[in-house]
This record gives C-alpha cells, structure tokens and sequence, in this order.
C-alpha cells in the first residue's frame, strides 16, 4: 500500500501517526482527560459519549494509572502510568475492522508479514456497570489492542452501538520497534540533538510513584477523599435542574462524574496500599458502580445525551 | 431437486462456539425446512472463524400440496354460520359435501393447501433461524437491532439445479441474502461469486479458506507431529486446544520454535499451561527426557519470509511470559525453602476470604486439618501426617505461580512442598487432596492424600449445610454435588470403612464454633466441649448430652438452638449423600429399589457396607436362589401384613414349635432355627450372598407348608402361632435388605 511509510522510530512518531491517521477518518482528535483514570475508557469522551443517540466519533491518548502495577522501573513491560490510545465511533461503522487494520499499517505494521487475529475478549467493567462483546487483537501472538462494542454503559442498553478501540501505546510500540525493556525504547527520534528514552522520562517517577503507591499514601487520607468524592457526586446530582442565575436547565452530568472518577482512583490507589480485603473489594466497586450510573442517569438528561424537552 | 447453499458472514466468532453453531444452524434449519413440508436427502454444516455455512442436497423444489376435510355446521344450522365457514374456506356452497354425521347432517369441505415454492420456504426459514439463533452471548451493532454473536455482514444462500444457482430472495435488517462471499481476510482477493456448494468449497480454498474445521485440525496435527517427528521429538496431546486452534484459523500454517535453554528448568507443567493458556501453543516434548523442548504455533497465512517474523514474535512474546513464570518460580523456591517455609503462605491465607460467611481460607484449613487428624485411622494414614498435609495442601494459593495460573494449584503445592523437605506423602497429598474431580479423574489411593481428600471435601460439603446454601434444582454454584461424588469415590474406591455421621456432625460443630467465635459469643467453649465429646461417643446426641448434663440446666440458649439444628443437617447431609450414591449405583446398573432396600437397614452411613450390601442383593436377584427368596418371602409376608393390619398387632412374640401341627410346620421351625444360626455369623462376615443363599433355602419348605398348612386355623392359639412363624420368617428375611422395598 502507498500509505505505509517507513518503520516509525519512536514512541512519539507511533502516537504521531495514529493522530494523523483517525484524524484523516474524520475522528475528532481530543486530548488526554484532566484526571487521574485508570484506562482510556473512563475519559468521559468514551464513558459518557457512548450513551445516548448523538453521532459521536474520537480519538485521543489517554494517560491511565493502575498503581497495584507498579515496578520501580524495573520490569520491561509493567508501569504504574502508561498511555492508551482510545478511540470511540458511534454508530460503529460497518469497517471498523478494516479502518483498524489501517491504523496498523499506517504505524508501520507489515500484513503481508505479520499474523494478526481476532481472539475472543468480552470486556466488562464492574466499576462503570458496562460490557461489551469484542477481542483482543493479536499481531504475532502478541495482544496490541482490546476491541469492544459497547453493549451497555452505566447500566444503559448502548442504542446506537459504540465502537471502542483501545491500543496499549508502550506495548505495541516496543513491539514494532523492537525493544525488549521499554525503559530503552526512544521516545523521540534517535538522532534528535536530545535523544531521549522513555526511561529518560519516566525512570524516575516510576520508581517515586511505586514507592509513594504501595508504602506511603496516607490510607486515611485516602479513604476520606474518597468518602468525600462520593458525597460530592451524590450532592451535585441532587442539585436542582433549574439553574436560578441563568434560569437554563443545567443538568451537572460532568462535574458529577469528575467525582465518581476520583472516588474510582482512591479506591484503585488504596487497593495497591493493601487494605481492602476480598469482600471489602466488592462492596468498594459496587459505590464506584452505583456513581457511575447516576451519572450515566444524569448524562442522558443533557443535550449530548439526547434529552428533547 | 434443488441444492440449498447457505452462508453466513460475519467478523470473527469465537473459537469456543463454532462448532454448535454450526450444529444449531443446520438443526434449525433443516427442522424448518421440515416442518414446511419440504424433505431432502442429506445435510452438512461447516464453521470457520468468520462463518457458518450449510448445505443442504436435494431438497423438494416445492413443499406437497396438502388436501384436509373440515368440518363445518350442520345442514340445519342458521344462514351465519354457513356463511362463516365458507369465508374460512374459501369455497362456494356447491363445493360442499352434506354427509350424515353422529349428530345429523354435516356440512363437509375438501380444503387444499397448495404446494409452496422451495425458495420461499427457506427464505422464512432462515430469517427465522437467524433472528433465533441460540448464541450463547449475542450482541447488536451499528445502528441497527439484530443480534449475531458479532456483525453479521453478508448472507449467501442460494438453490442450485443443473440448469444454475438462484438466490432466494431473502433480506433481514439490511442485508440482502446473494450469492457471493469473500475468502481469507488477508490472503483473499475480494468478493466472488459461488453456483453450488462444490463450487463454494473449491473456491474458497483457492482464496486460502479450508470450510471443513475437521480438516483444518487434521492438517494442523499432521503437520505439526511430521515437523516434530523430522526432529526425533513428540507433539504433546491435547484435542481441546487442537479443536480452539482450528477455530481461529481459516488457513493454518504451522510453525515450530524454540524454547530458550532458560526456560527448560521450569516444571513441564508450568511450560505447557503457560504456553497452552496464553498462546495457544502445543508443547514438543523430547521423549528421551520427558522435557518439553519446543513449541508449535499455528499461523493464519502464509508470508513471503516463510514465518519467520511470525515466529520470532511469537517467540518473543513467549519468552516474555516465560520469564514471568521464571520470576515466579525462583521466587516461590525461595520462600518454600526458607526457614518458616510453606507456613509462610498458610499465613498469609488468613487474609484471603474463603466465604463470607465461612470466614477465611486459614481458618477453613484449620479445619480441614484438624478433621484429616480424625480421619486418618480409618484409611490407615499417620494422624500426625495428615494433620501436616492438610495444613500445607493449600499453601500454594498464596504463591506468585498459582496467582498467576490458577488451574496450576495443587501441581506448585506438590512442588513446593518436595523443595521444602516435606515428605513424600505430604507433597503428594497437596497435589491428590483436589482429586477426583470429574467422574473419570483418578482417585488418590495414597492414604494420607485420601485423608486430606476426604477432609476437604467433607469441610466443604458441612460448611455449606451449616450456612444453608445448599445446592437447588440446577443451581450447585459450589460445586457440592461434585464434592459428595468425590467422597463416594473415595471411600469405595478405597473400601474405606467409616461411619460418615460422626464426622458430619463434628465439622458441622466445627463451623459453629467458626461462627461462634466470629460473632464473639463465650458458647464456643461448650462447643469445643462436644467436640472432645463426639471423639469419645462417636455421635452427637450422647455428645451434647454429656455437655449439657455438666451444666445442670445451665446452657446458653444457642447452645441448646444447636442441639435441635445440628441433628437436622447433619441428617439432611446424609440423605443428600444417598441421594448421590442412588445416581452412582444407578449408572452402575443397580436398580433404585434395591438400594431402597439397602438404605433401610440399620449403619447406612457407612457408605462402603451399604454399597457392599447393594450390590450383593443387586447380583443375588439376578439369580434362581434370588427369586427364590423373593418369593417365598413376598408369600410369608403377605399373609402376615394382612393379618397384622386386622389385627392391629405386631406378631413378634415368637413362635413355640410345640403347637405345630403337621409334619410340613415342624419341619418349617427346624428350617428356620438352622438357618438363622447360619445367617448371623454370615452377617457379622458381611457375607451377604451367604446369608442370603441360607434365606432362599427356606423357599422349600415355606412352600411345603403353605402347601400343607391353613394359617387361618380355628384355633386362635394356633393361628397366633403361625402368624408368629411368619415374623420369624419376614425377620430372617429381612437381616439382609428390607425386601418389601423391591419390586417385583
């Protein structure tokens, strides 16, 4: 095909290349969540955007934390902060398949040598009250992507469906540049008069991260944030629809669920300090889940969700 | 007579469900077809990662008209509804027959229901197919409501006759049923057109597309055993993943790579599932060794290199998951082999829930162990070393390896437990305490496993009773009826002799104490008091009694809740066991009265007798001498049961030989006092057949004397008498079995 270039040579050029690429398929490229989130989905680009009946059609890198994964560094391939990239189309095209084996292509994946293949991965988030029916996706029995659709979100059928693509940008970007512990592998060019290495950027706060997630984060602290974060989600959606300064209806649908992705984070950082138990777990992710669906409740009563007066 | 071709496209459908999709599409759609009047000669259907296909040959070209008589309203009837049965036929009056009918003269109509096109028959059927389709998890896409197991995008179905191929014409939510189709995703050029399904087949294979899945999998094991066997190594079996990996290729190409000399330290096991479980690899073993030295992957589609970046990534990934395993495995020798050893990860287990209401996993395996204690005299196991076995079969859950693969729990524990320095019989019991599993899964026959297997199960199976979360219709979330199969396997199977009812009812008083001391009540004491109790007195009701005598009147009130409690499920325990062991006899060809029978003697709940007593009565009537005693029971008894019910007693006062009267009666006693003398050390043997060949003697002269003996006498004395004869005779009878539980 014309479109492949050459061989990417960097983490960058790889993230560059997916931007021009669904740019150029009509996705509005957005940028990363201002938030602290576990994966691509919770940016509310995805989690919020796939309910209701408007077109919605994004792309963006997702900076996701999952501290119980931290290494100090040192593992070739686990980190407690790593970036997604994420893109969601509503209705799900009839080729999604085919424009996600372009974007592939476009970062310099070979189909006449590799072996790609879809292999069965439903996906469920307990703490989102969502799933979907999709797979994993293999290139050379290596997973590089999770491709979903979204059957149900905050516990909302998804009608239309959304089609969600997920890539996990350190994993397959060392798989096609061909390094074996990502802390080597370039984040910009390699001939650049500052070369850098993604350990360049990243060693440092791995290790002081790892540190601060597993021994030092205050656990009381912690379990009051997310007390409170839960109480902040519960009084914003109480509030009143009637705005009395403006006299609009102004459903809060996004601020509320700022606090359920918070309340998300201190449970996913009090979990990697070890004080929940087993039973405790579920009860945590069944008050994440109950956030999330009031504000999916909330959501379908804006505009974008396609509430009609 | 016309072909039927039909195709269903979609994007990739999962391994695991391929096979019954094809099986349901081709059931679904023949039985239509069917029930529509159309009948053809043979069906096949086929599956691969993107479709389902079926082709059905000679079908009918149209389904046979079919002509009913209705009946409609008598002659006499009003105007209405004459007209109203015409409107339902559709016929004029002059087509009408007037016939003599039961109630006087009936309107009848000859109704022809025309012949229906083939195409439009399939084209109702199929919609039907695929709106019901029975996946097990079905999903909508786009915009749209249908639901496939994923997008569905194309339909071919085409009818086929020498002159050509036509489409039915056939569209649901969009798609338009044609005649084209694609190949492989990658090796394919484009959509082409198919007349008939040899055509389909051919051209497919020519785009790189094998149809038949059968035939994938065959090309992929022969490949793969011919590149193993050109290096003097054996592809190990292993038909499930051989079926899985034939469901995610269209075109396999086999390739084998090597395993990194790092790697071949780990346990063969660890290899294999690692391998299996992520990758889907098969393990090459050399067979000199017994270690698994390479790997084979299957590929999707040729390359111009051959594979061979296919396999270097391949390999890549391998060695990555590999050394996590490593990782692992280095790590956990490491705690094993330290000073506090495996009572590292039994410790870190009383942070792990087992449930939540029977509290953790080290509080289960205190349990357990302390059970296995009691346990072991009667398999002939150290008590000492099934205490320690239990203690450590669990010890595993805590490593990294089993976080990591679970279905590797009990194989690490087996392991750890050698490096450890822990006995044979203990590391042995960690990986056999799990078993048996299935119904086919081996039994561990080494006796300090079968008292750790035993125990487990046991704990298990009361803890659940204790919580009342026992299994309901289809509803066994735990598993128990396959835990109570387990403890029946091991008991038979290791004639293992032990009263269950003692060791139901101390765990059952086990988990009260768990529950006790989780709620903070002082009764635990007491109850540890009944435990000390039921290992003196064996059950317990004596148990209880003997705690609560100290007390004088004195107990806590759930104390004496228990007493009442305990009993019941501990005897609903048991009743759910003979139920499982009823279903395990029945496969083994014992009839359900027979065990009725068994059930009904006394020491039911030493699960090895009762079966011995079962299938001794089971082959026994399977004989003249088992007919024989049958019936000259069945004779005694008859009369007897009629005259106890007018009566209104029980004649059990034993019967006195100086009131018989002929030869036949005297005769009769005799035979009995013989008899019974022989029986009761044949009992006492369990020599069920013995006894029971002594009672079918007794038919001779229980014949003799019916034959010369009126048991009605005028006198009452002795009537009264030869009733009490007959109870001597249903009692010897019954010493065995209670035979008025058989049949026949």
């Amino acid at each position: 095909m014309t479109s492949v270039k050459k061989t990417p040579r960097s983490f960058q050029e790889i993230i560059l290349r997916l931007q021009a690429y669904w740019a150029e398929k009509g996705c509005a490229v957005l940028q990363p969540y201002d938030m602290e989130v576990g994966a691509g989905t919770f940016h509310p680009a995805t989690t919020l955007r796939s309910l209701g009946t408007a077109p919605w059609a994004a792309a963006y890198v997702q900076p996701s934390r999952r501290p119980t994964d931290g290494r100090y560094g040192e593992n070739p391939n686990r980190l407690q902060h790593y970036y997604q990239y994420q893109v969601l189309i509503k209705p799900s095209p009839p080729d999604l398949q085919v424009l996600y084996l372009g974007s592939l292509e476009a970062i310099g994946v070979d189909m006449d040598l590799h072996d790609i293949r879809f292999v069965e991965d439903d996906w469920e988030s307990p703490t989102l009250g969502a799933w979907g029916l999709g797979w994993e996706v293999w290139c050379d029995g290596m997973e590089v992507s999770q491709f979903t659709y979204f059957q149900q979100v905050g516990g909302y059928d998804c009608k239309p469906v959304s089609g969600e693509l997920t890539y996990g940008l350190e994993r397959l970007a060392m798989y096609i540049l061909g390094v074996d512990h990502v802390m080597d592998m370039p984040f910009n060019a390699p001939d650049a008069p500052i070369p850098l290495t993604y350990g360049d950027v990243f060693r440092q706060t791995e290790e002081e991260y790892s540190r601060f997630n597993f021994d030092i984060a205050n656990t009381e602290v912690l379990l009051r944030q997310f007390e409170e974060a839960e109480a902040e989600c519960e009084a914003i959606l109480a509030a009143t629809h009637d705005d009395p300064k403006t006299g609009k209806r102004i459903v809060m649908a996004h601020p509320a669920y700022d606090q359920c992705i918070k309340a998300s984070h201190m449970f996913n950082l009090l979990d990697a300090r070890g004080v929940i138990s087993v039973t405790e777990r579920q009860a945590y992710i069944g008050r994440v889940r109950v956030l999330a669906k009031k504000c999916a409740d909330a959501f379908v009563q804006t505009d974008a969700g396609g509430y009609t007066a | 007579m016309p072909d039927l071709l039909i195709e269903l496209f979609s994007e990739e459908i999962p391994a695991r469900m391929q096979s019954r999709a094809s099986a349901d599409l081709k059931r679904l759609v023949t039985d239509g077809l069917v029930d529509a009047g159309l009948t053809y000669a043979s069906a096949g259907a086929f599956s691969t990662p993107r479709r389902l296909a079926l082709s059905v040959d000679g079908l009918l070209a149209e389904s046979p008209t079919v002509r009913e008589e209705r009946k409609g309203p008598r002659t006499d009837a009003p105007e209405k509804a004459l007209e109203g049965f015409l409107r339902a036929t559709g016929l004029t009056k002059d087509k009408l027959e007037a016939r003599d009918d039961k109630k006087g003269q009936v309107w009848f109509a000859a109704v022809e229901k025309p012949g229906r096109p083939a195409a439009e028959i399939v084209a109702e059927v199929l919609e039907t197919a695929i709106r019901n389709f029975p996946w097990p998890k079905s999903m909508r896409w786009g915009s749209g409501n249908l639901k496939w197991v994923r997008p569905l995008h194309s339909i071919l179905c085409i009818l086929s006759n020498e002159a050509g191929a036509d489409v039915v014409p056939l569209e649901i939510d969009g798609i338009k049923a044609g005649d084209t189709t694609e190949g492989h995703r990658f090796m394919g050029k484009g959509r082409f057109a198919v007349s008939s399904f040899e055509d389909y087949e051919k051209k497919l294979k020519a785009a790189n597309v094998i149809l038949s899945a059968e035939e994938r999998a065959d090309h992929i094991w022969a490949e793969a055993t011919n590149q193993a066997f050109a290096l003097g190594l054996e592809v190990v079996e292993d038909s499930a993943l051989l079926a899985e990996v034939a469901g995610l290729v269209e075109w396999p190409v086999v390739l084998m790579g090597e395993i990194a000399e790092d790697f071949l330290d780990l346990p063969p096991e660890v290899l294999q599932t690692s391998m299996r479980e992520h990758q889907k690899f098969f393990s090459v073993k050399d067979p000199k060794s017994e270690k698994i030295v390479r790997f084979v992957t299957v590929a999707n589609r040729e390359t111009a290199d051959h594979g061979t970046t296919i396999l270097a990534g391949n390999q890549k990934v391998l060695s990555a998951r590999l050394s996590d395993a490593k990782f692992f495995w280095e790590n956990d020798l490491r705690v094993a082999k330290s000073k506090a050893g495996m009572a590292t990860w039994t410790d870190a287990l009383e942070n792990v829930t087992f449930h939540n209401l029977l509290g953790t996993q080290a509080e289960r395996i205190k349990r357990i162990a302390a059970l296995a204690r009691e346990i072991a005299p009667f398999v002939a196991a150290d008590p000492k070393l099934a205490e320690k076995a239990a203690y450590v079969a669990k010890a595993d859950l805590s490593s990294e390896m089993v976080y990591e693969f679970p279905e590797l729990q009990g194989l690490m524990g087996r392991y750890y437990a050698a490096a450890a320095g822990l006995s044979e019989a203990v590391a042995n019991a960690c990986e056999a305490h799990y078993s048996p599993l299935g119904p086919s899964d081996d039994v561990p026959t080494e006796p300090v496993s079968v008292a750790v297997a035993l125990a487990d199960k046991l704990d298990t199976l009361t803890g659940f009773w204790a919580i009342d979360e026992k299994p309901t219709g289809s509803k066994d979330p735990f598993a128990l009826r396959r835990a109570a199969l387990g403890v029946i396997r091991l008991i038979l199977e290791n004639n293992v002799r032990l009263s269950c009812d003692r060791f139901f009812d101390s765990q059952l008083l086990r988990h009260e104490i768990a529950k006790d001391r989780m709620n903070g009540s002082k009764s635990a004491v007491l109850l540890n008091d009944m435990l000390g109790e039921i290992a003196e007195h064996g059950v317990f009701g004596a148990a209880a009694r003997a705690v609560l005598d100290k007390l004088e009147g004195d107990a806590p009130e759930e104390v004496l809740l228990m007493e009442t409690q305990l009993p019941d499920r501990s005897i609903n325990l048991l009743a759910f066991f003979h139920d499982r062991l009823k279903v395990f006899l029945r496969d083994k060809g014992v009839r359900h009265d027979v065990i009725d029978a068994c059930l009904a003697m006394p020491g039911n709940d030493d699960l090895s007798l009762l079966v011995k007593r079962a299938e001794a009565l089971s082959d026994f009537l399977k004989t003249d001498d088992g007919e024989n005693l049958l019936q000259g029971f069945k004779r005694a008894n008859n009369i007897l049961s009629q005259a106890e019910e007018k009566d209104g007693v029980e004649y059990s006062y034993g019967a006195d030989a100086k009131f018989a009267e002929s030869g036949e009666e005297k005769a009769l006693f005799a035979a009995l006092e013989t008899a019974e003398k022989d029986i009761a050390p044949a009992i006492k043997a369990e020599d069920f057949a013995g006894a029971m060949h002594v009672m079918a003697a007794l038919r001779g002269p229980i014949d003799a004397f019916f034959e010369a003996v009126q048991v009605n006498a005028e006198s009452e004395i002795v009537r009264r008498n030869r009733l009490n004869l007959l109870y001597q005779i249903r009692s010897i009878c019954m010493s065995v079995a209670d035979l008025t539980k058989v049949e026949g």
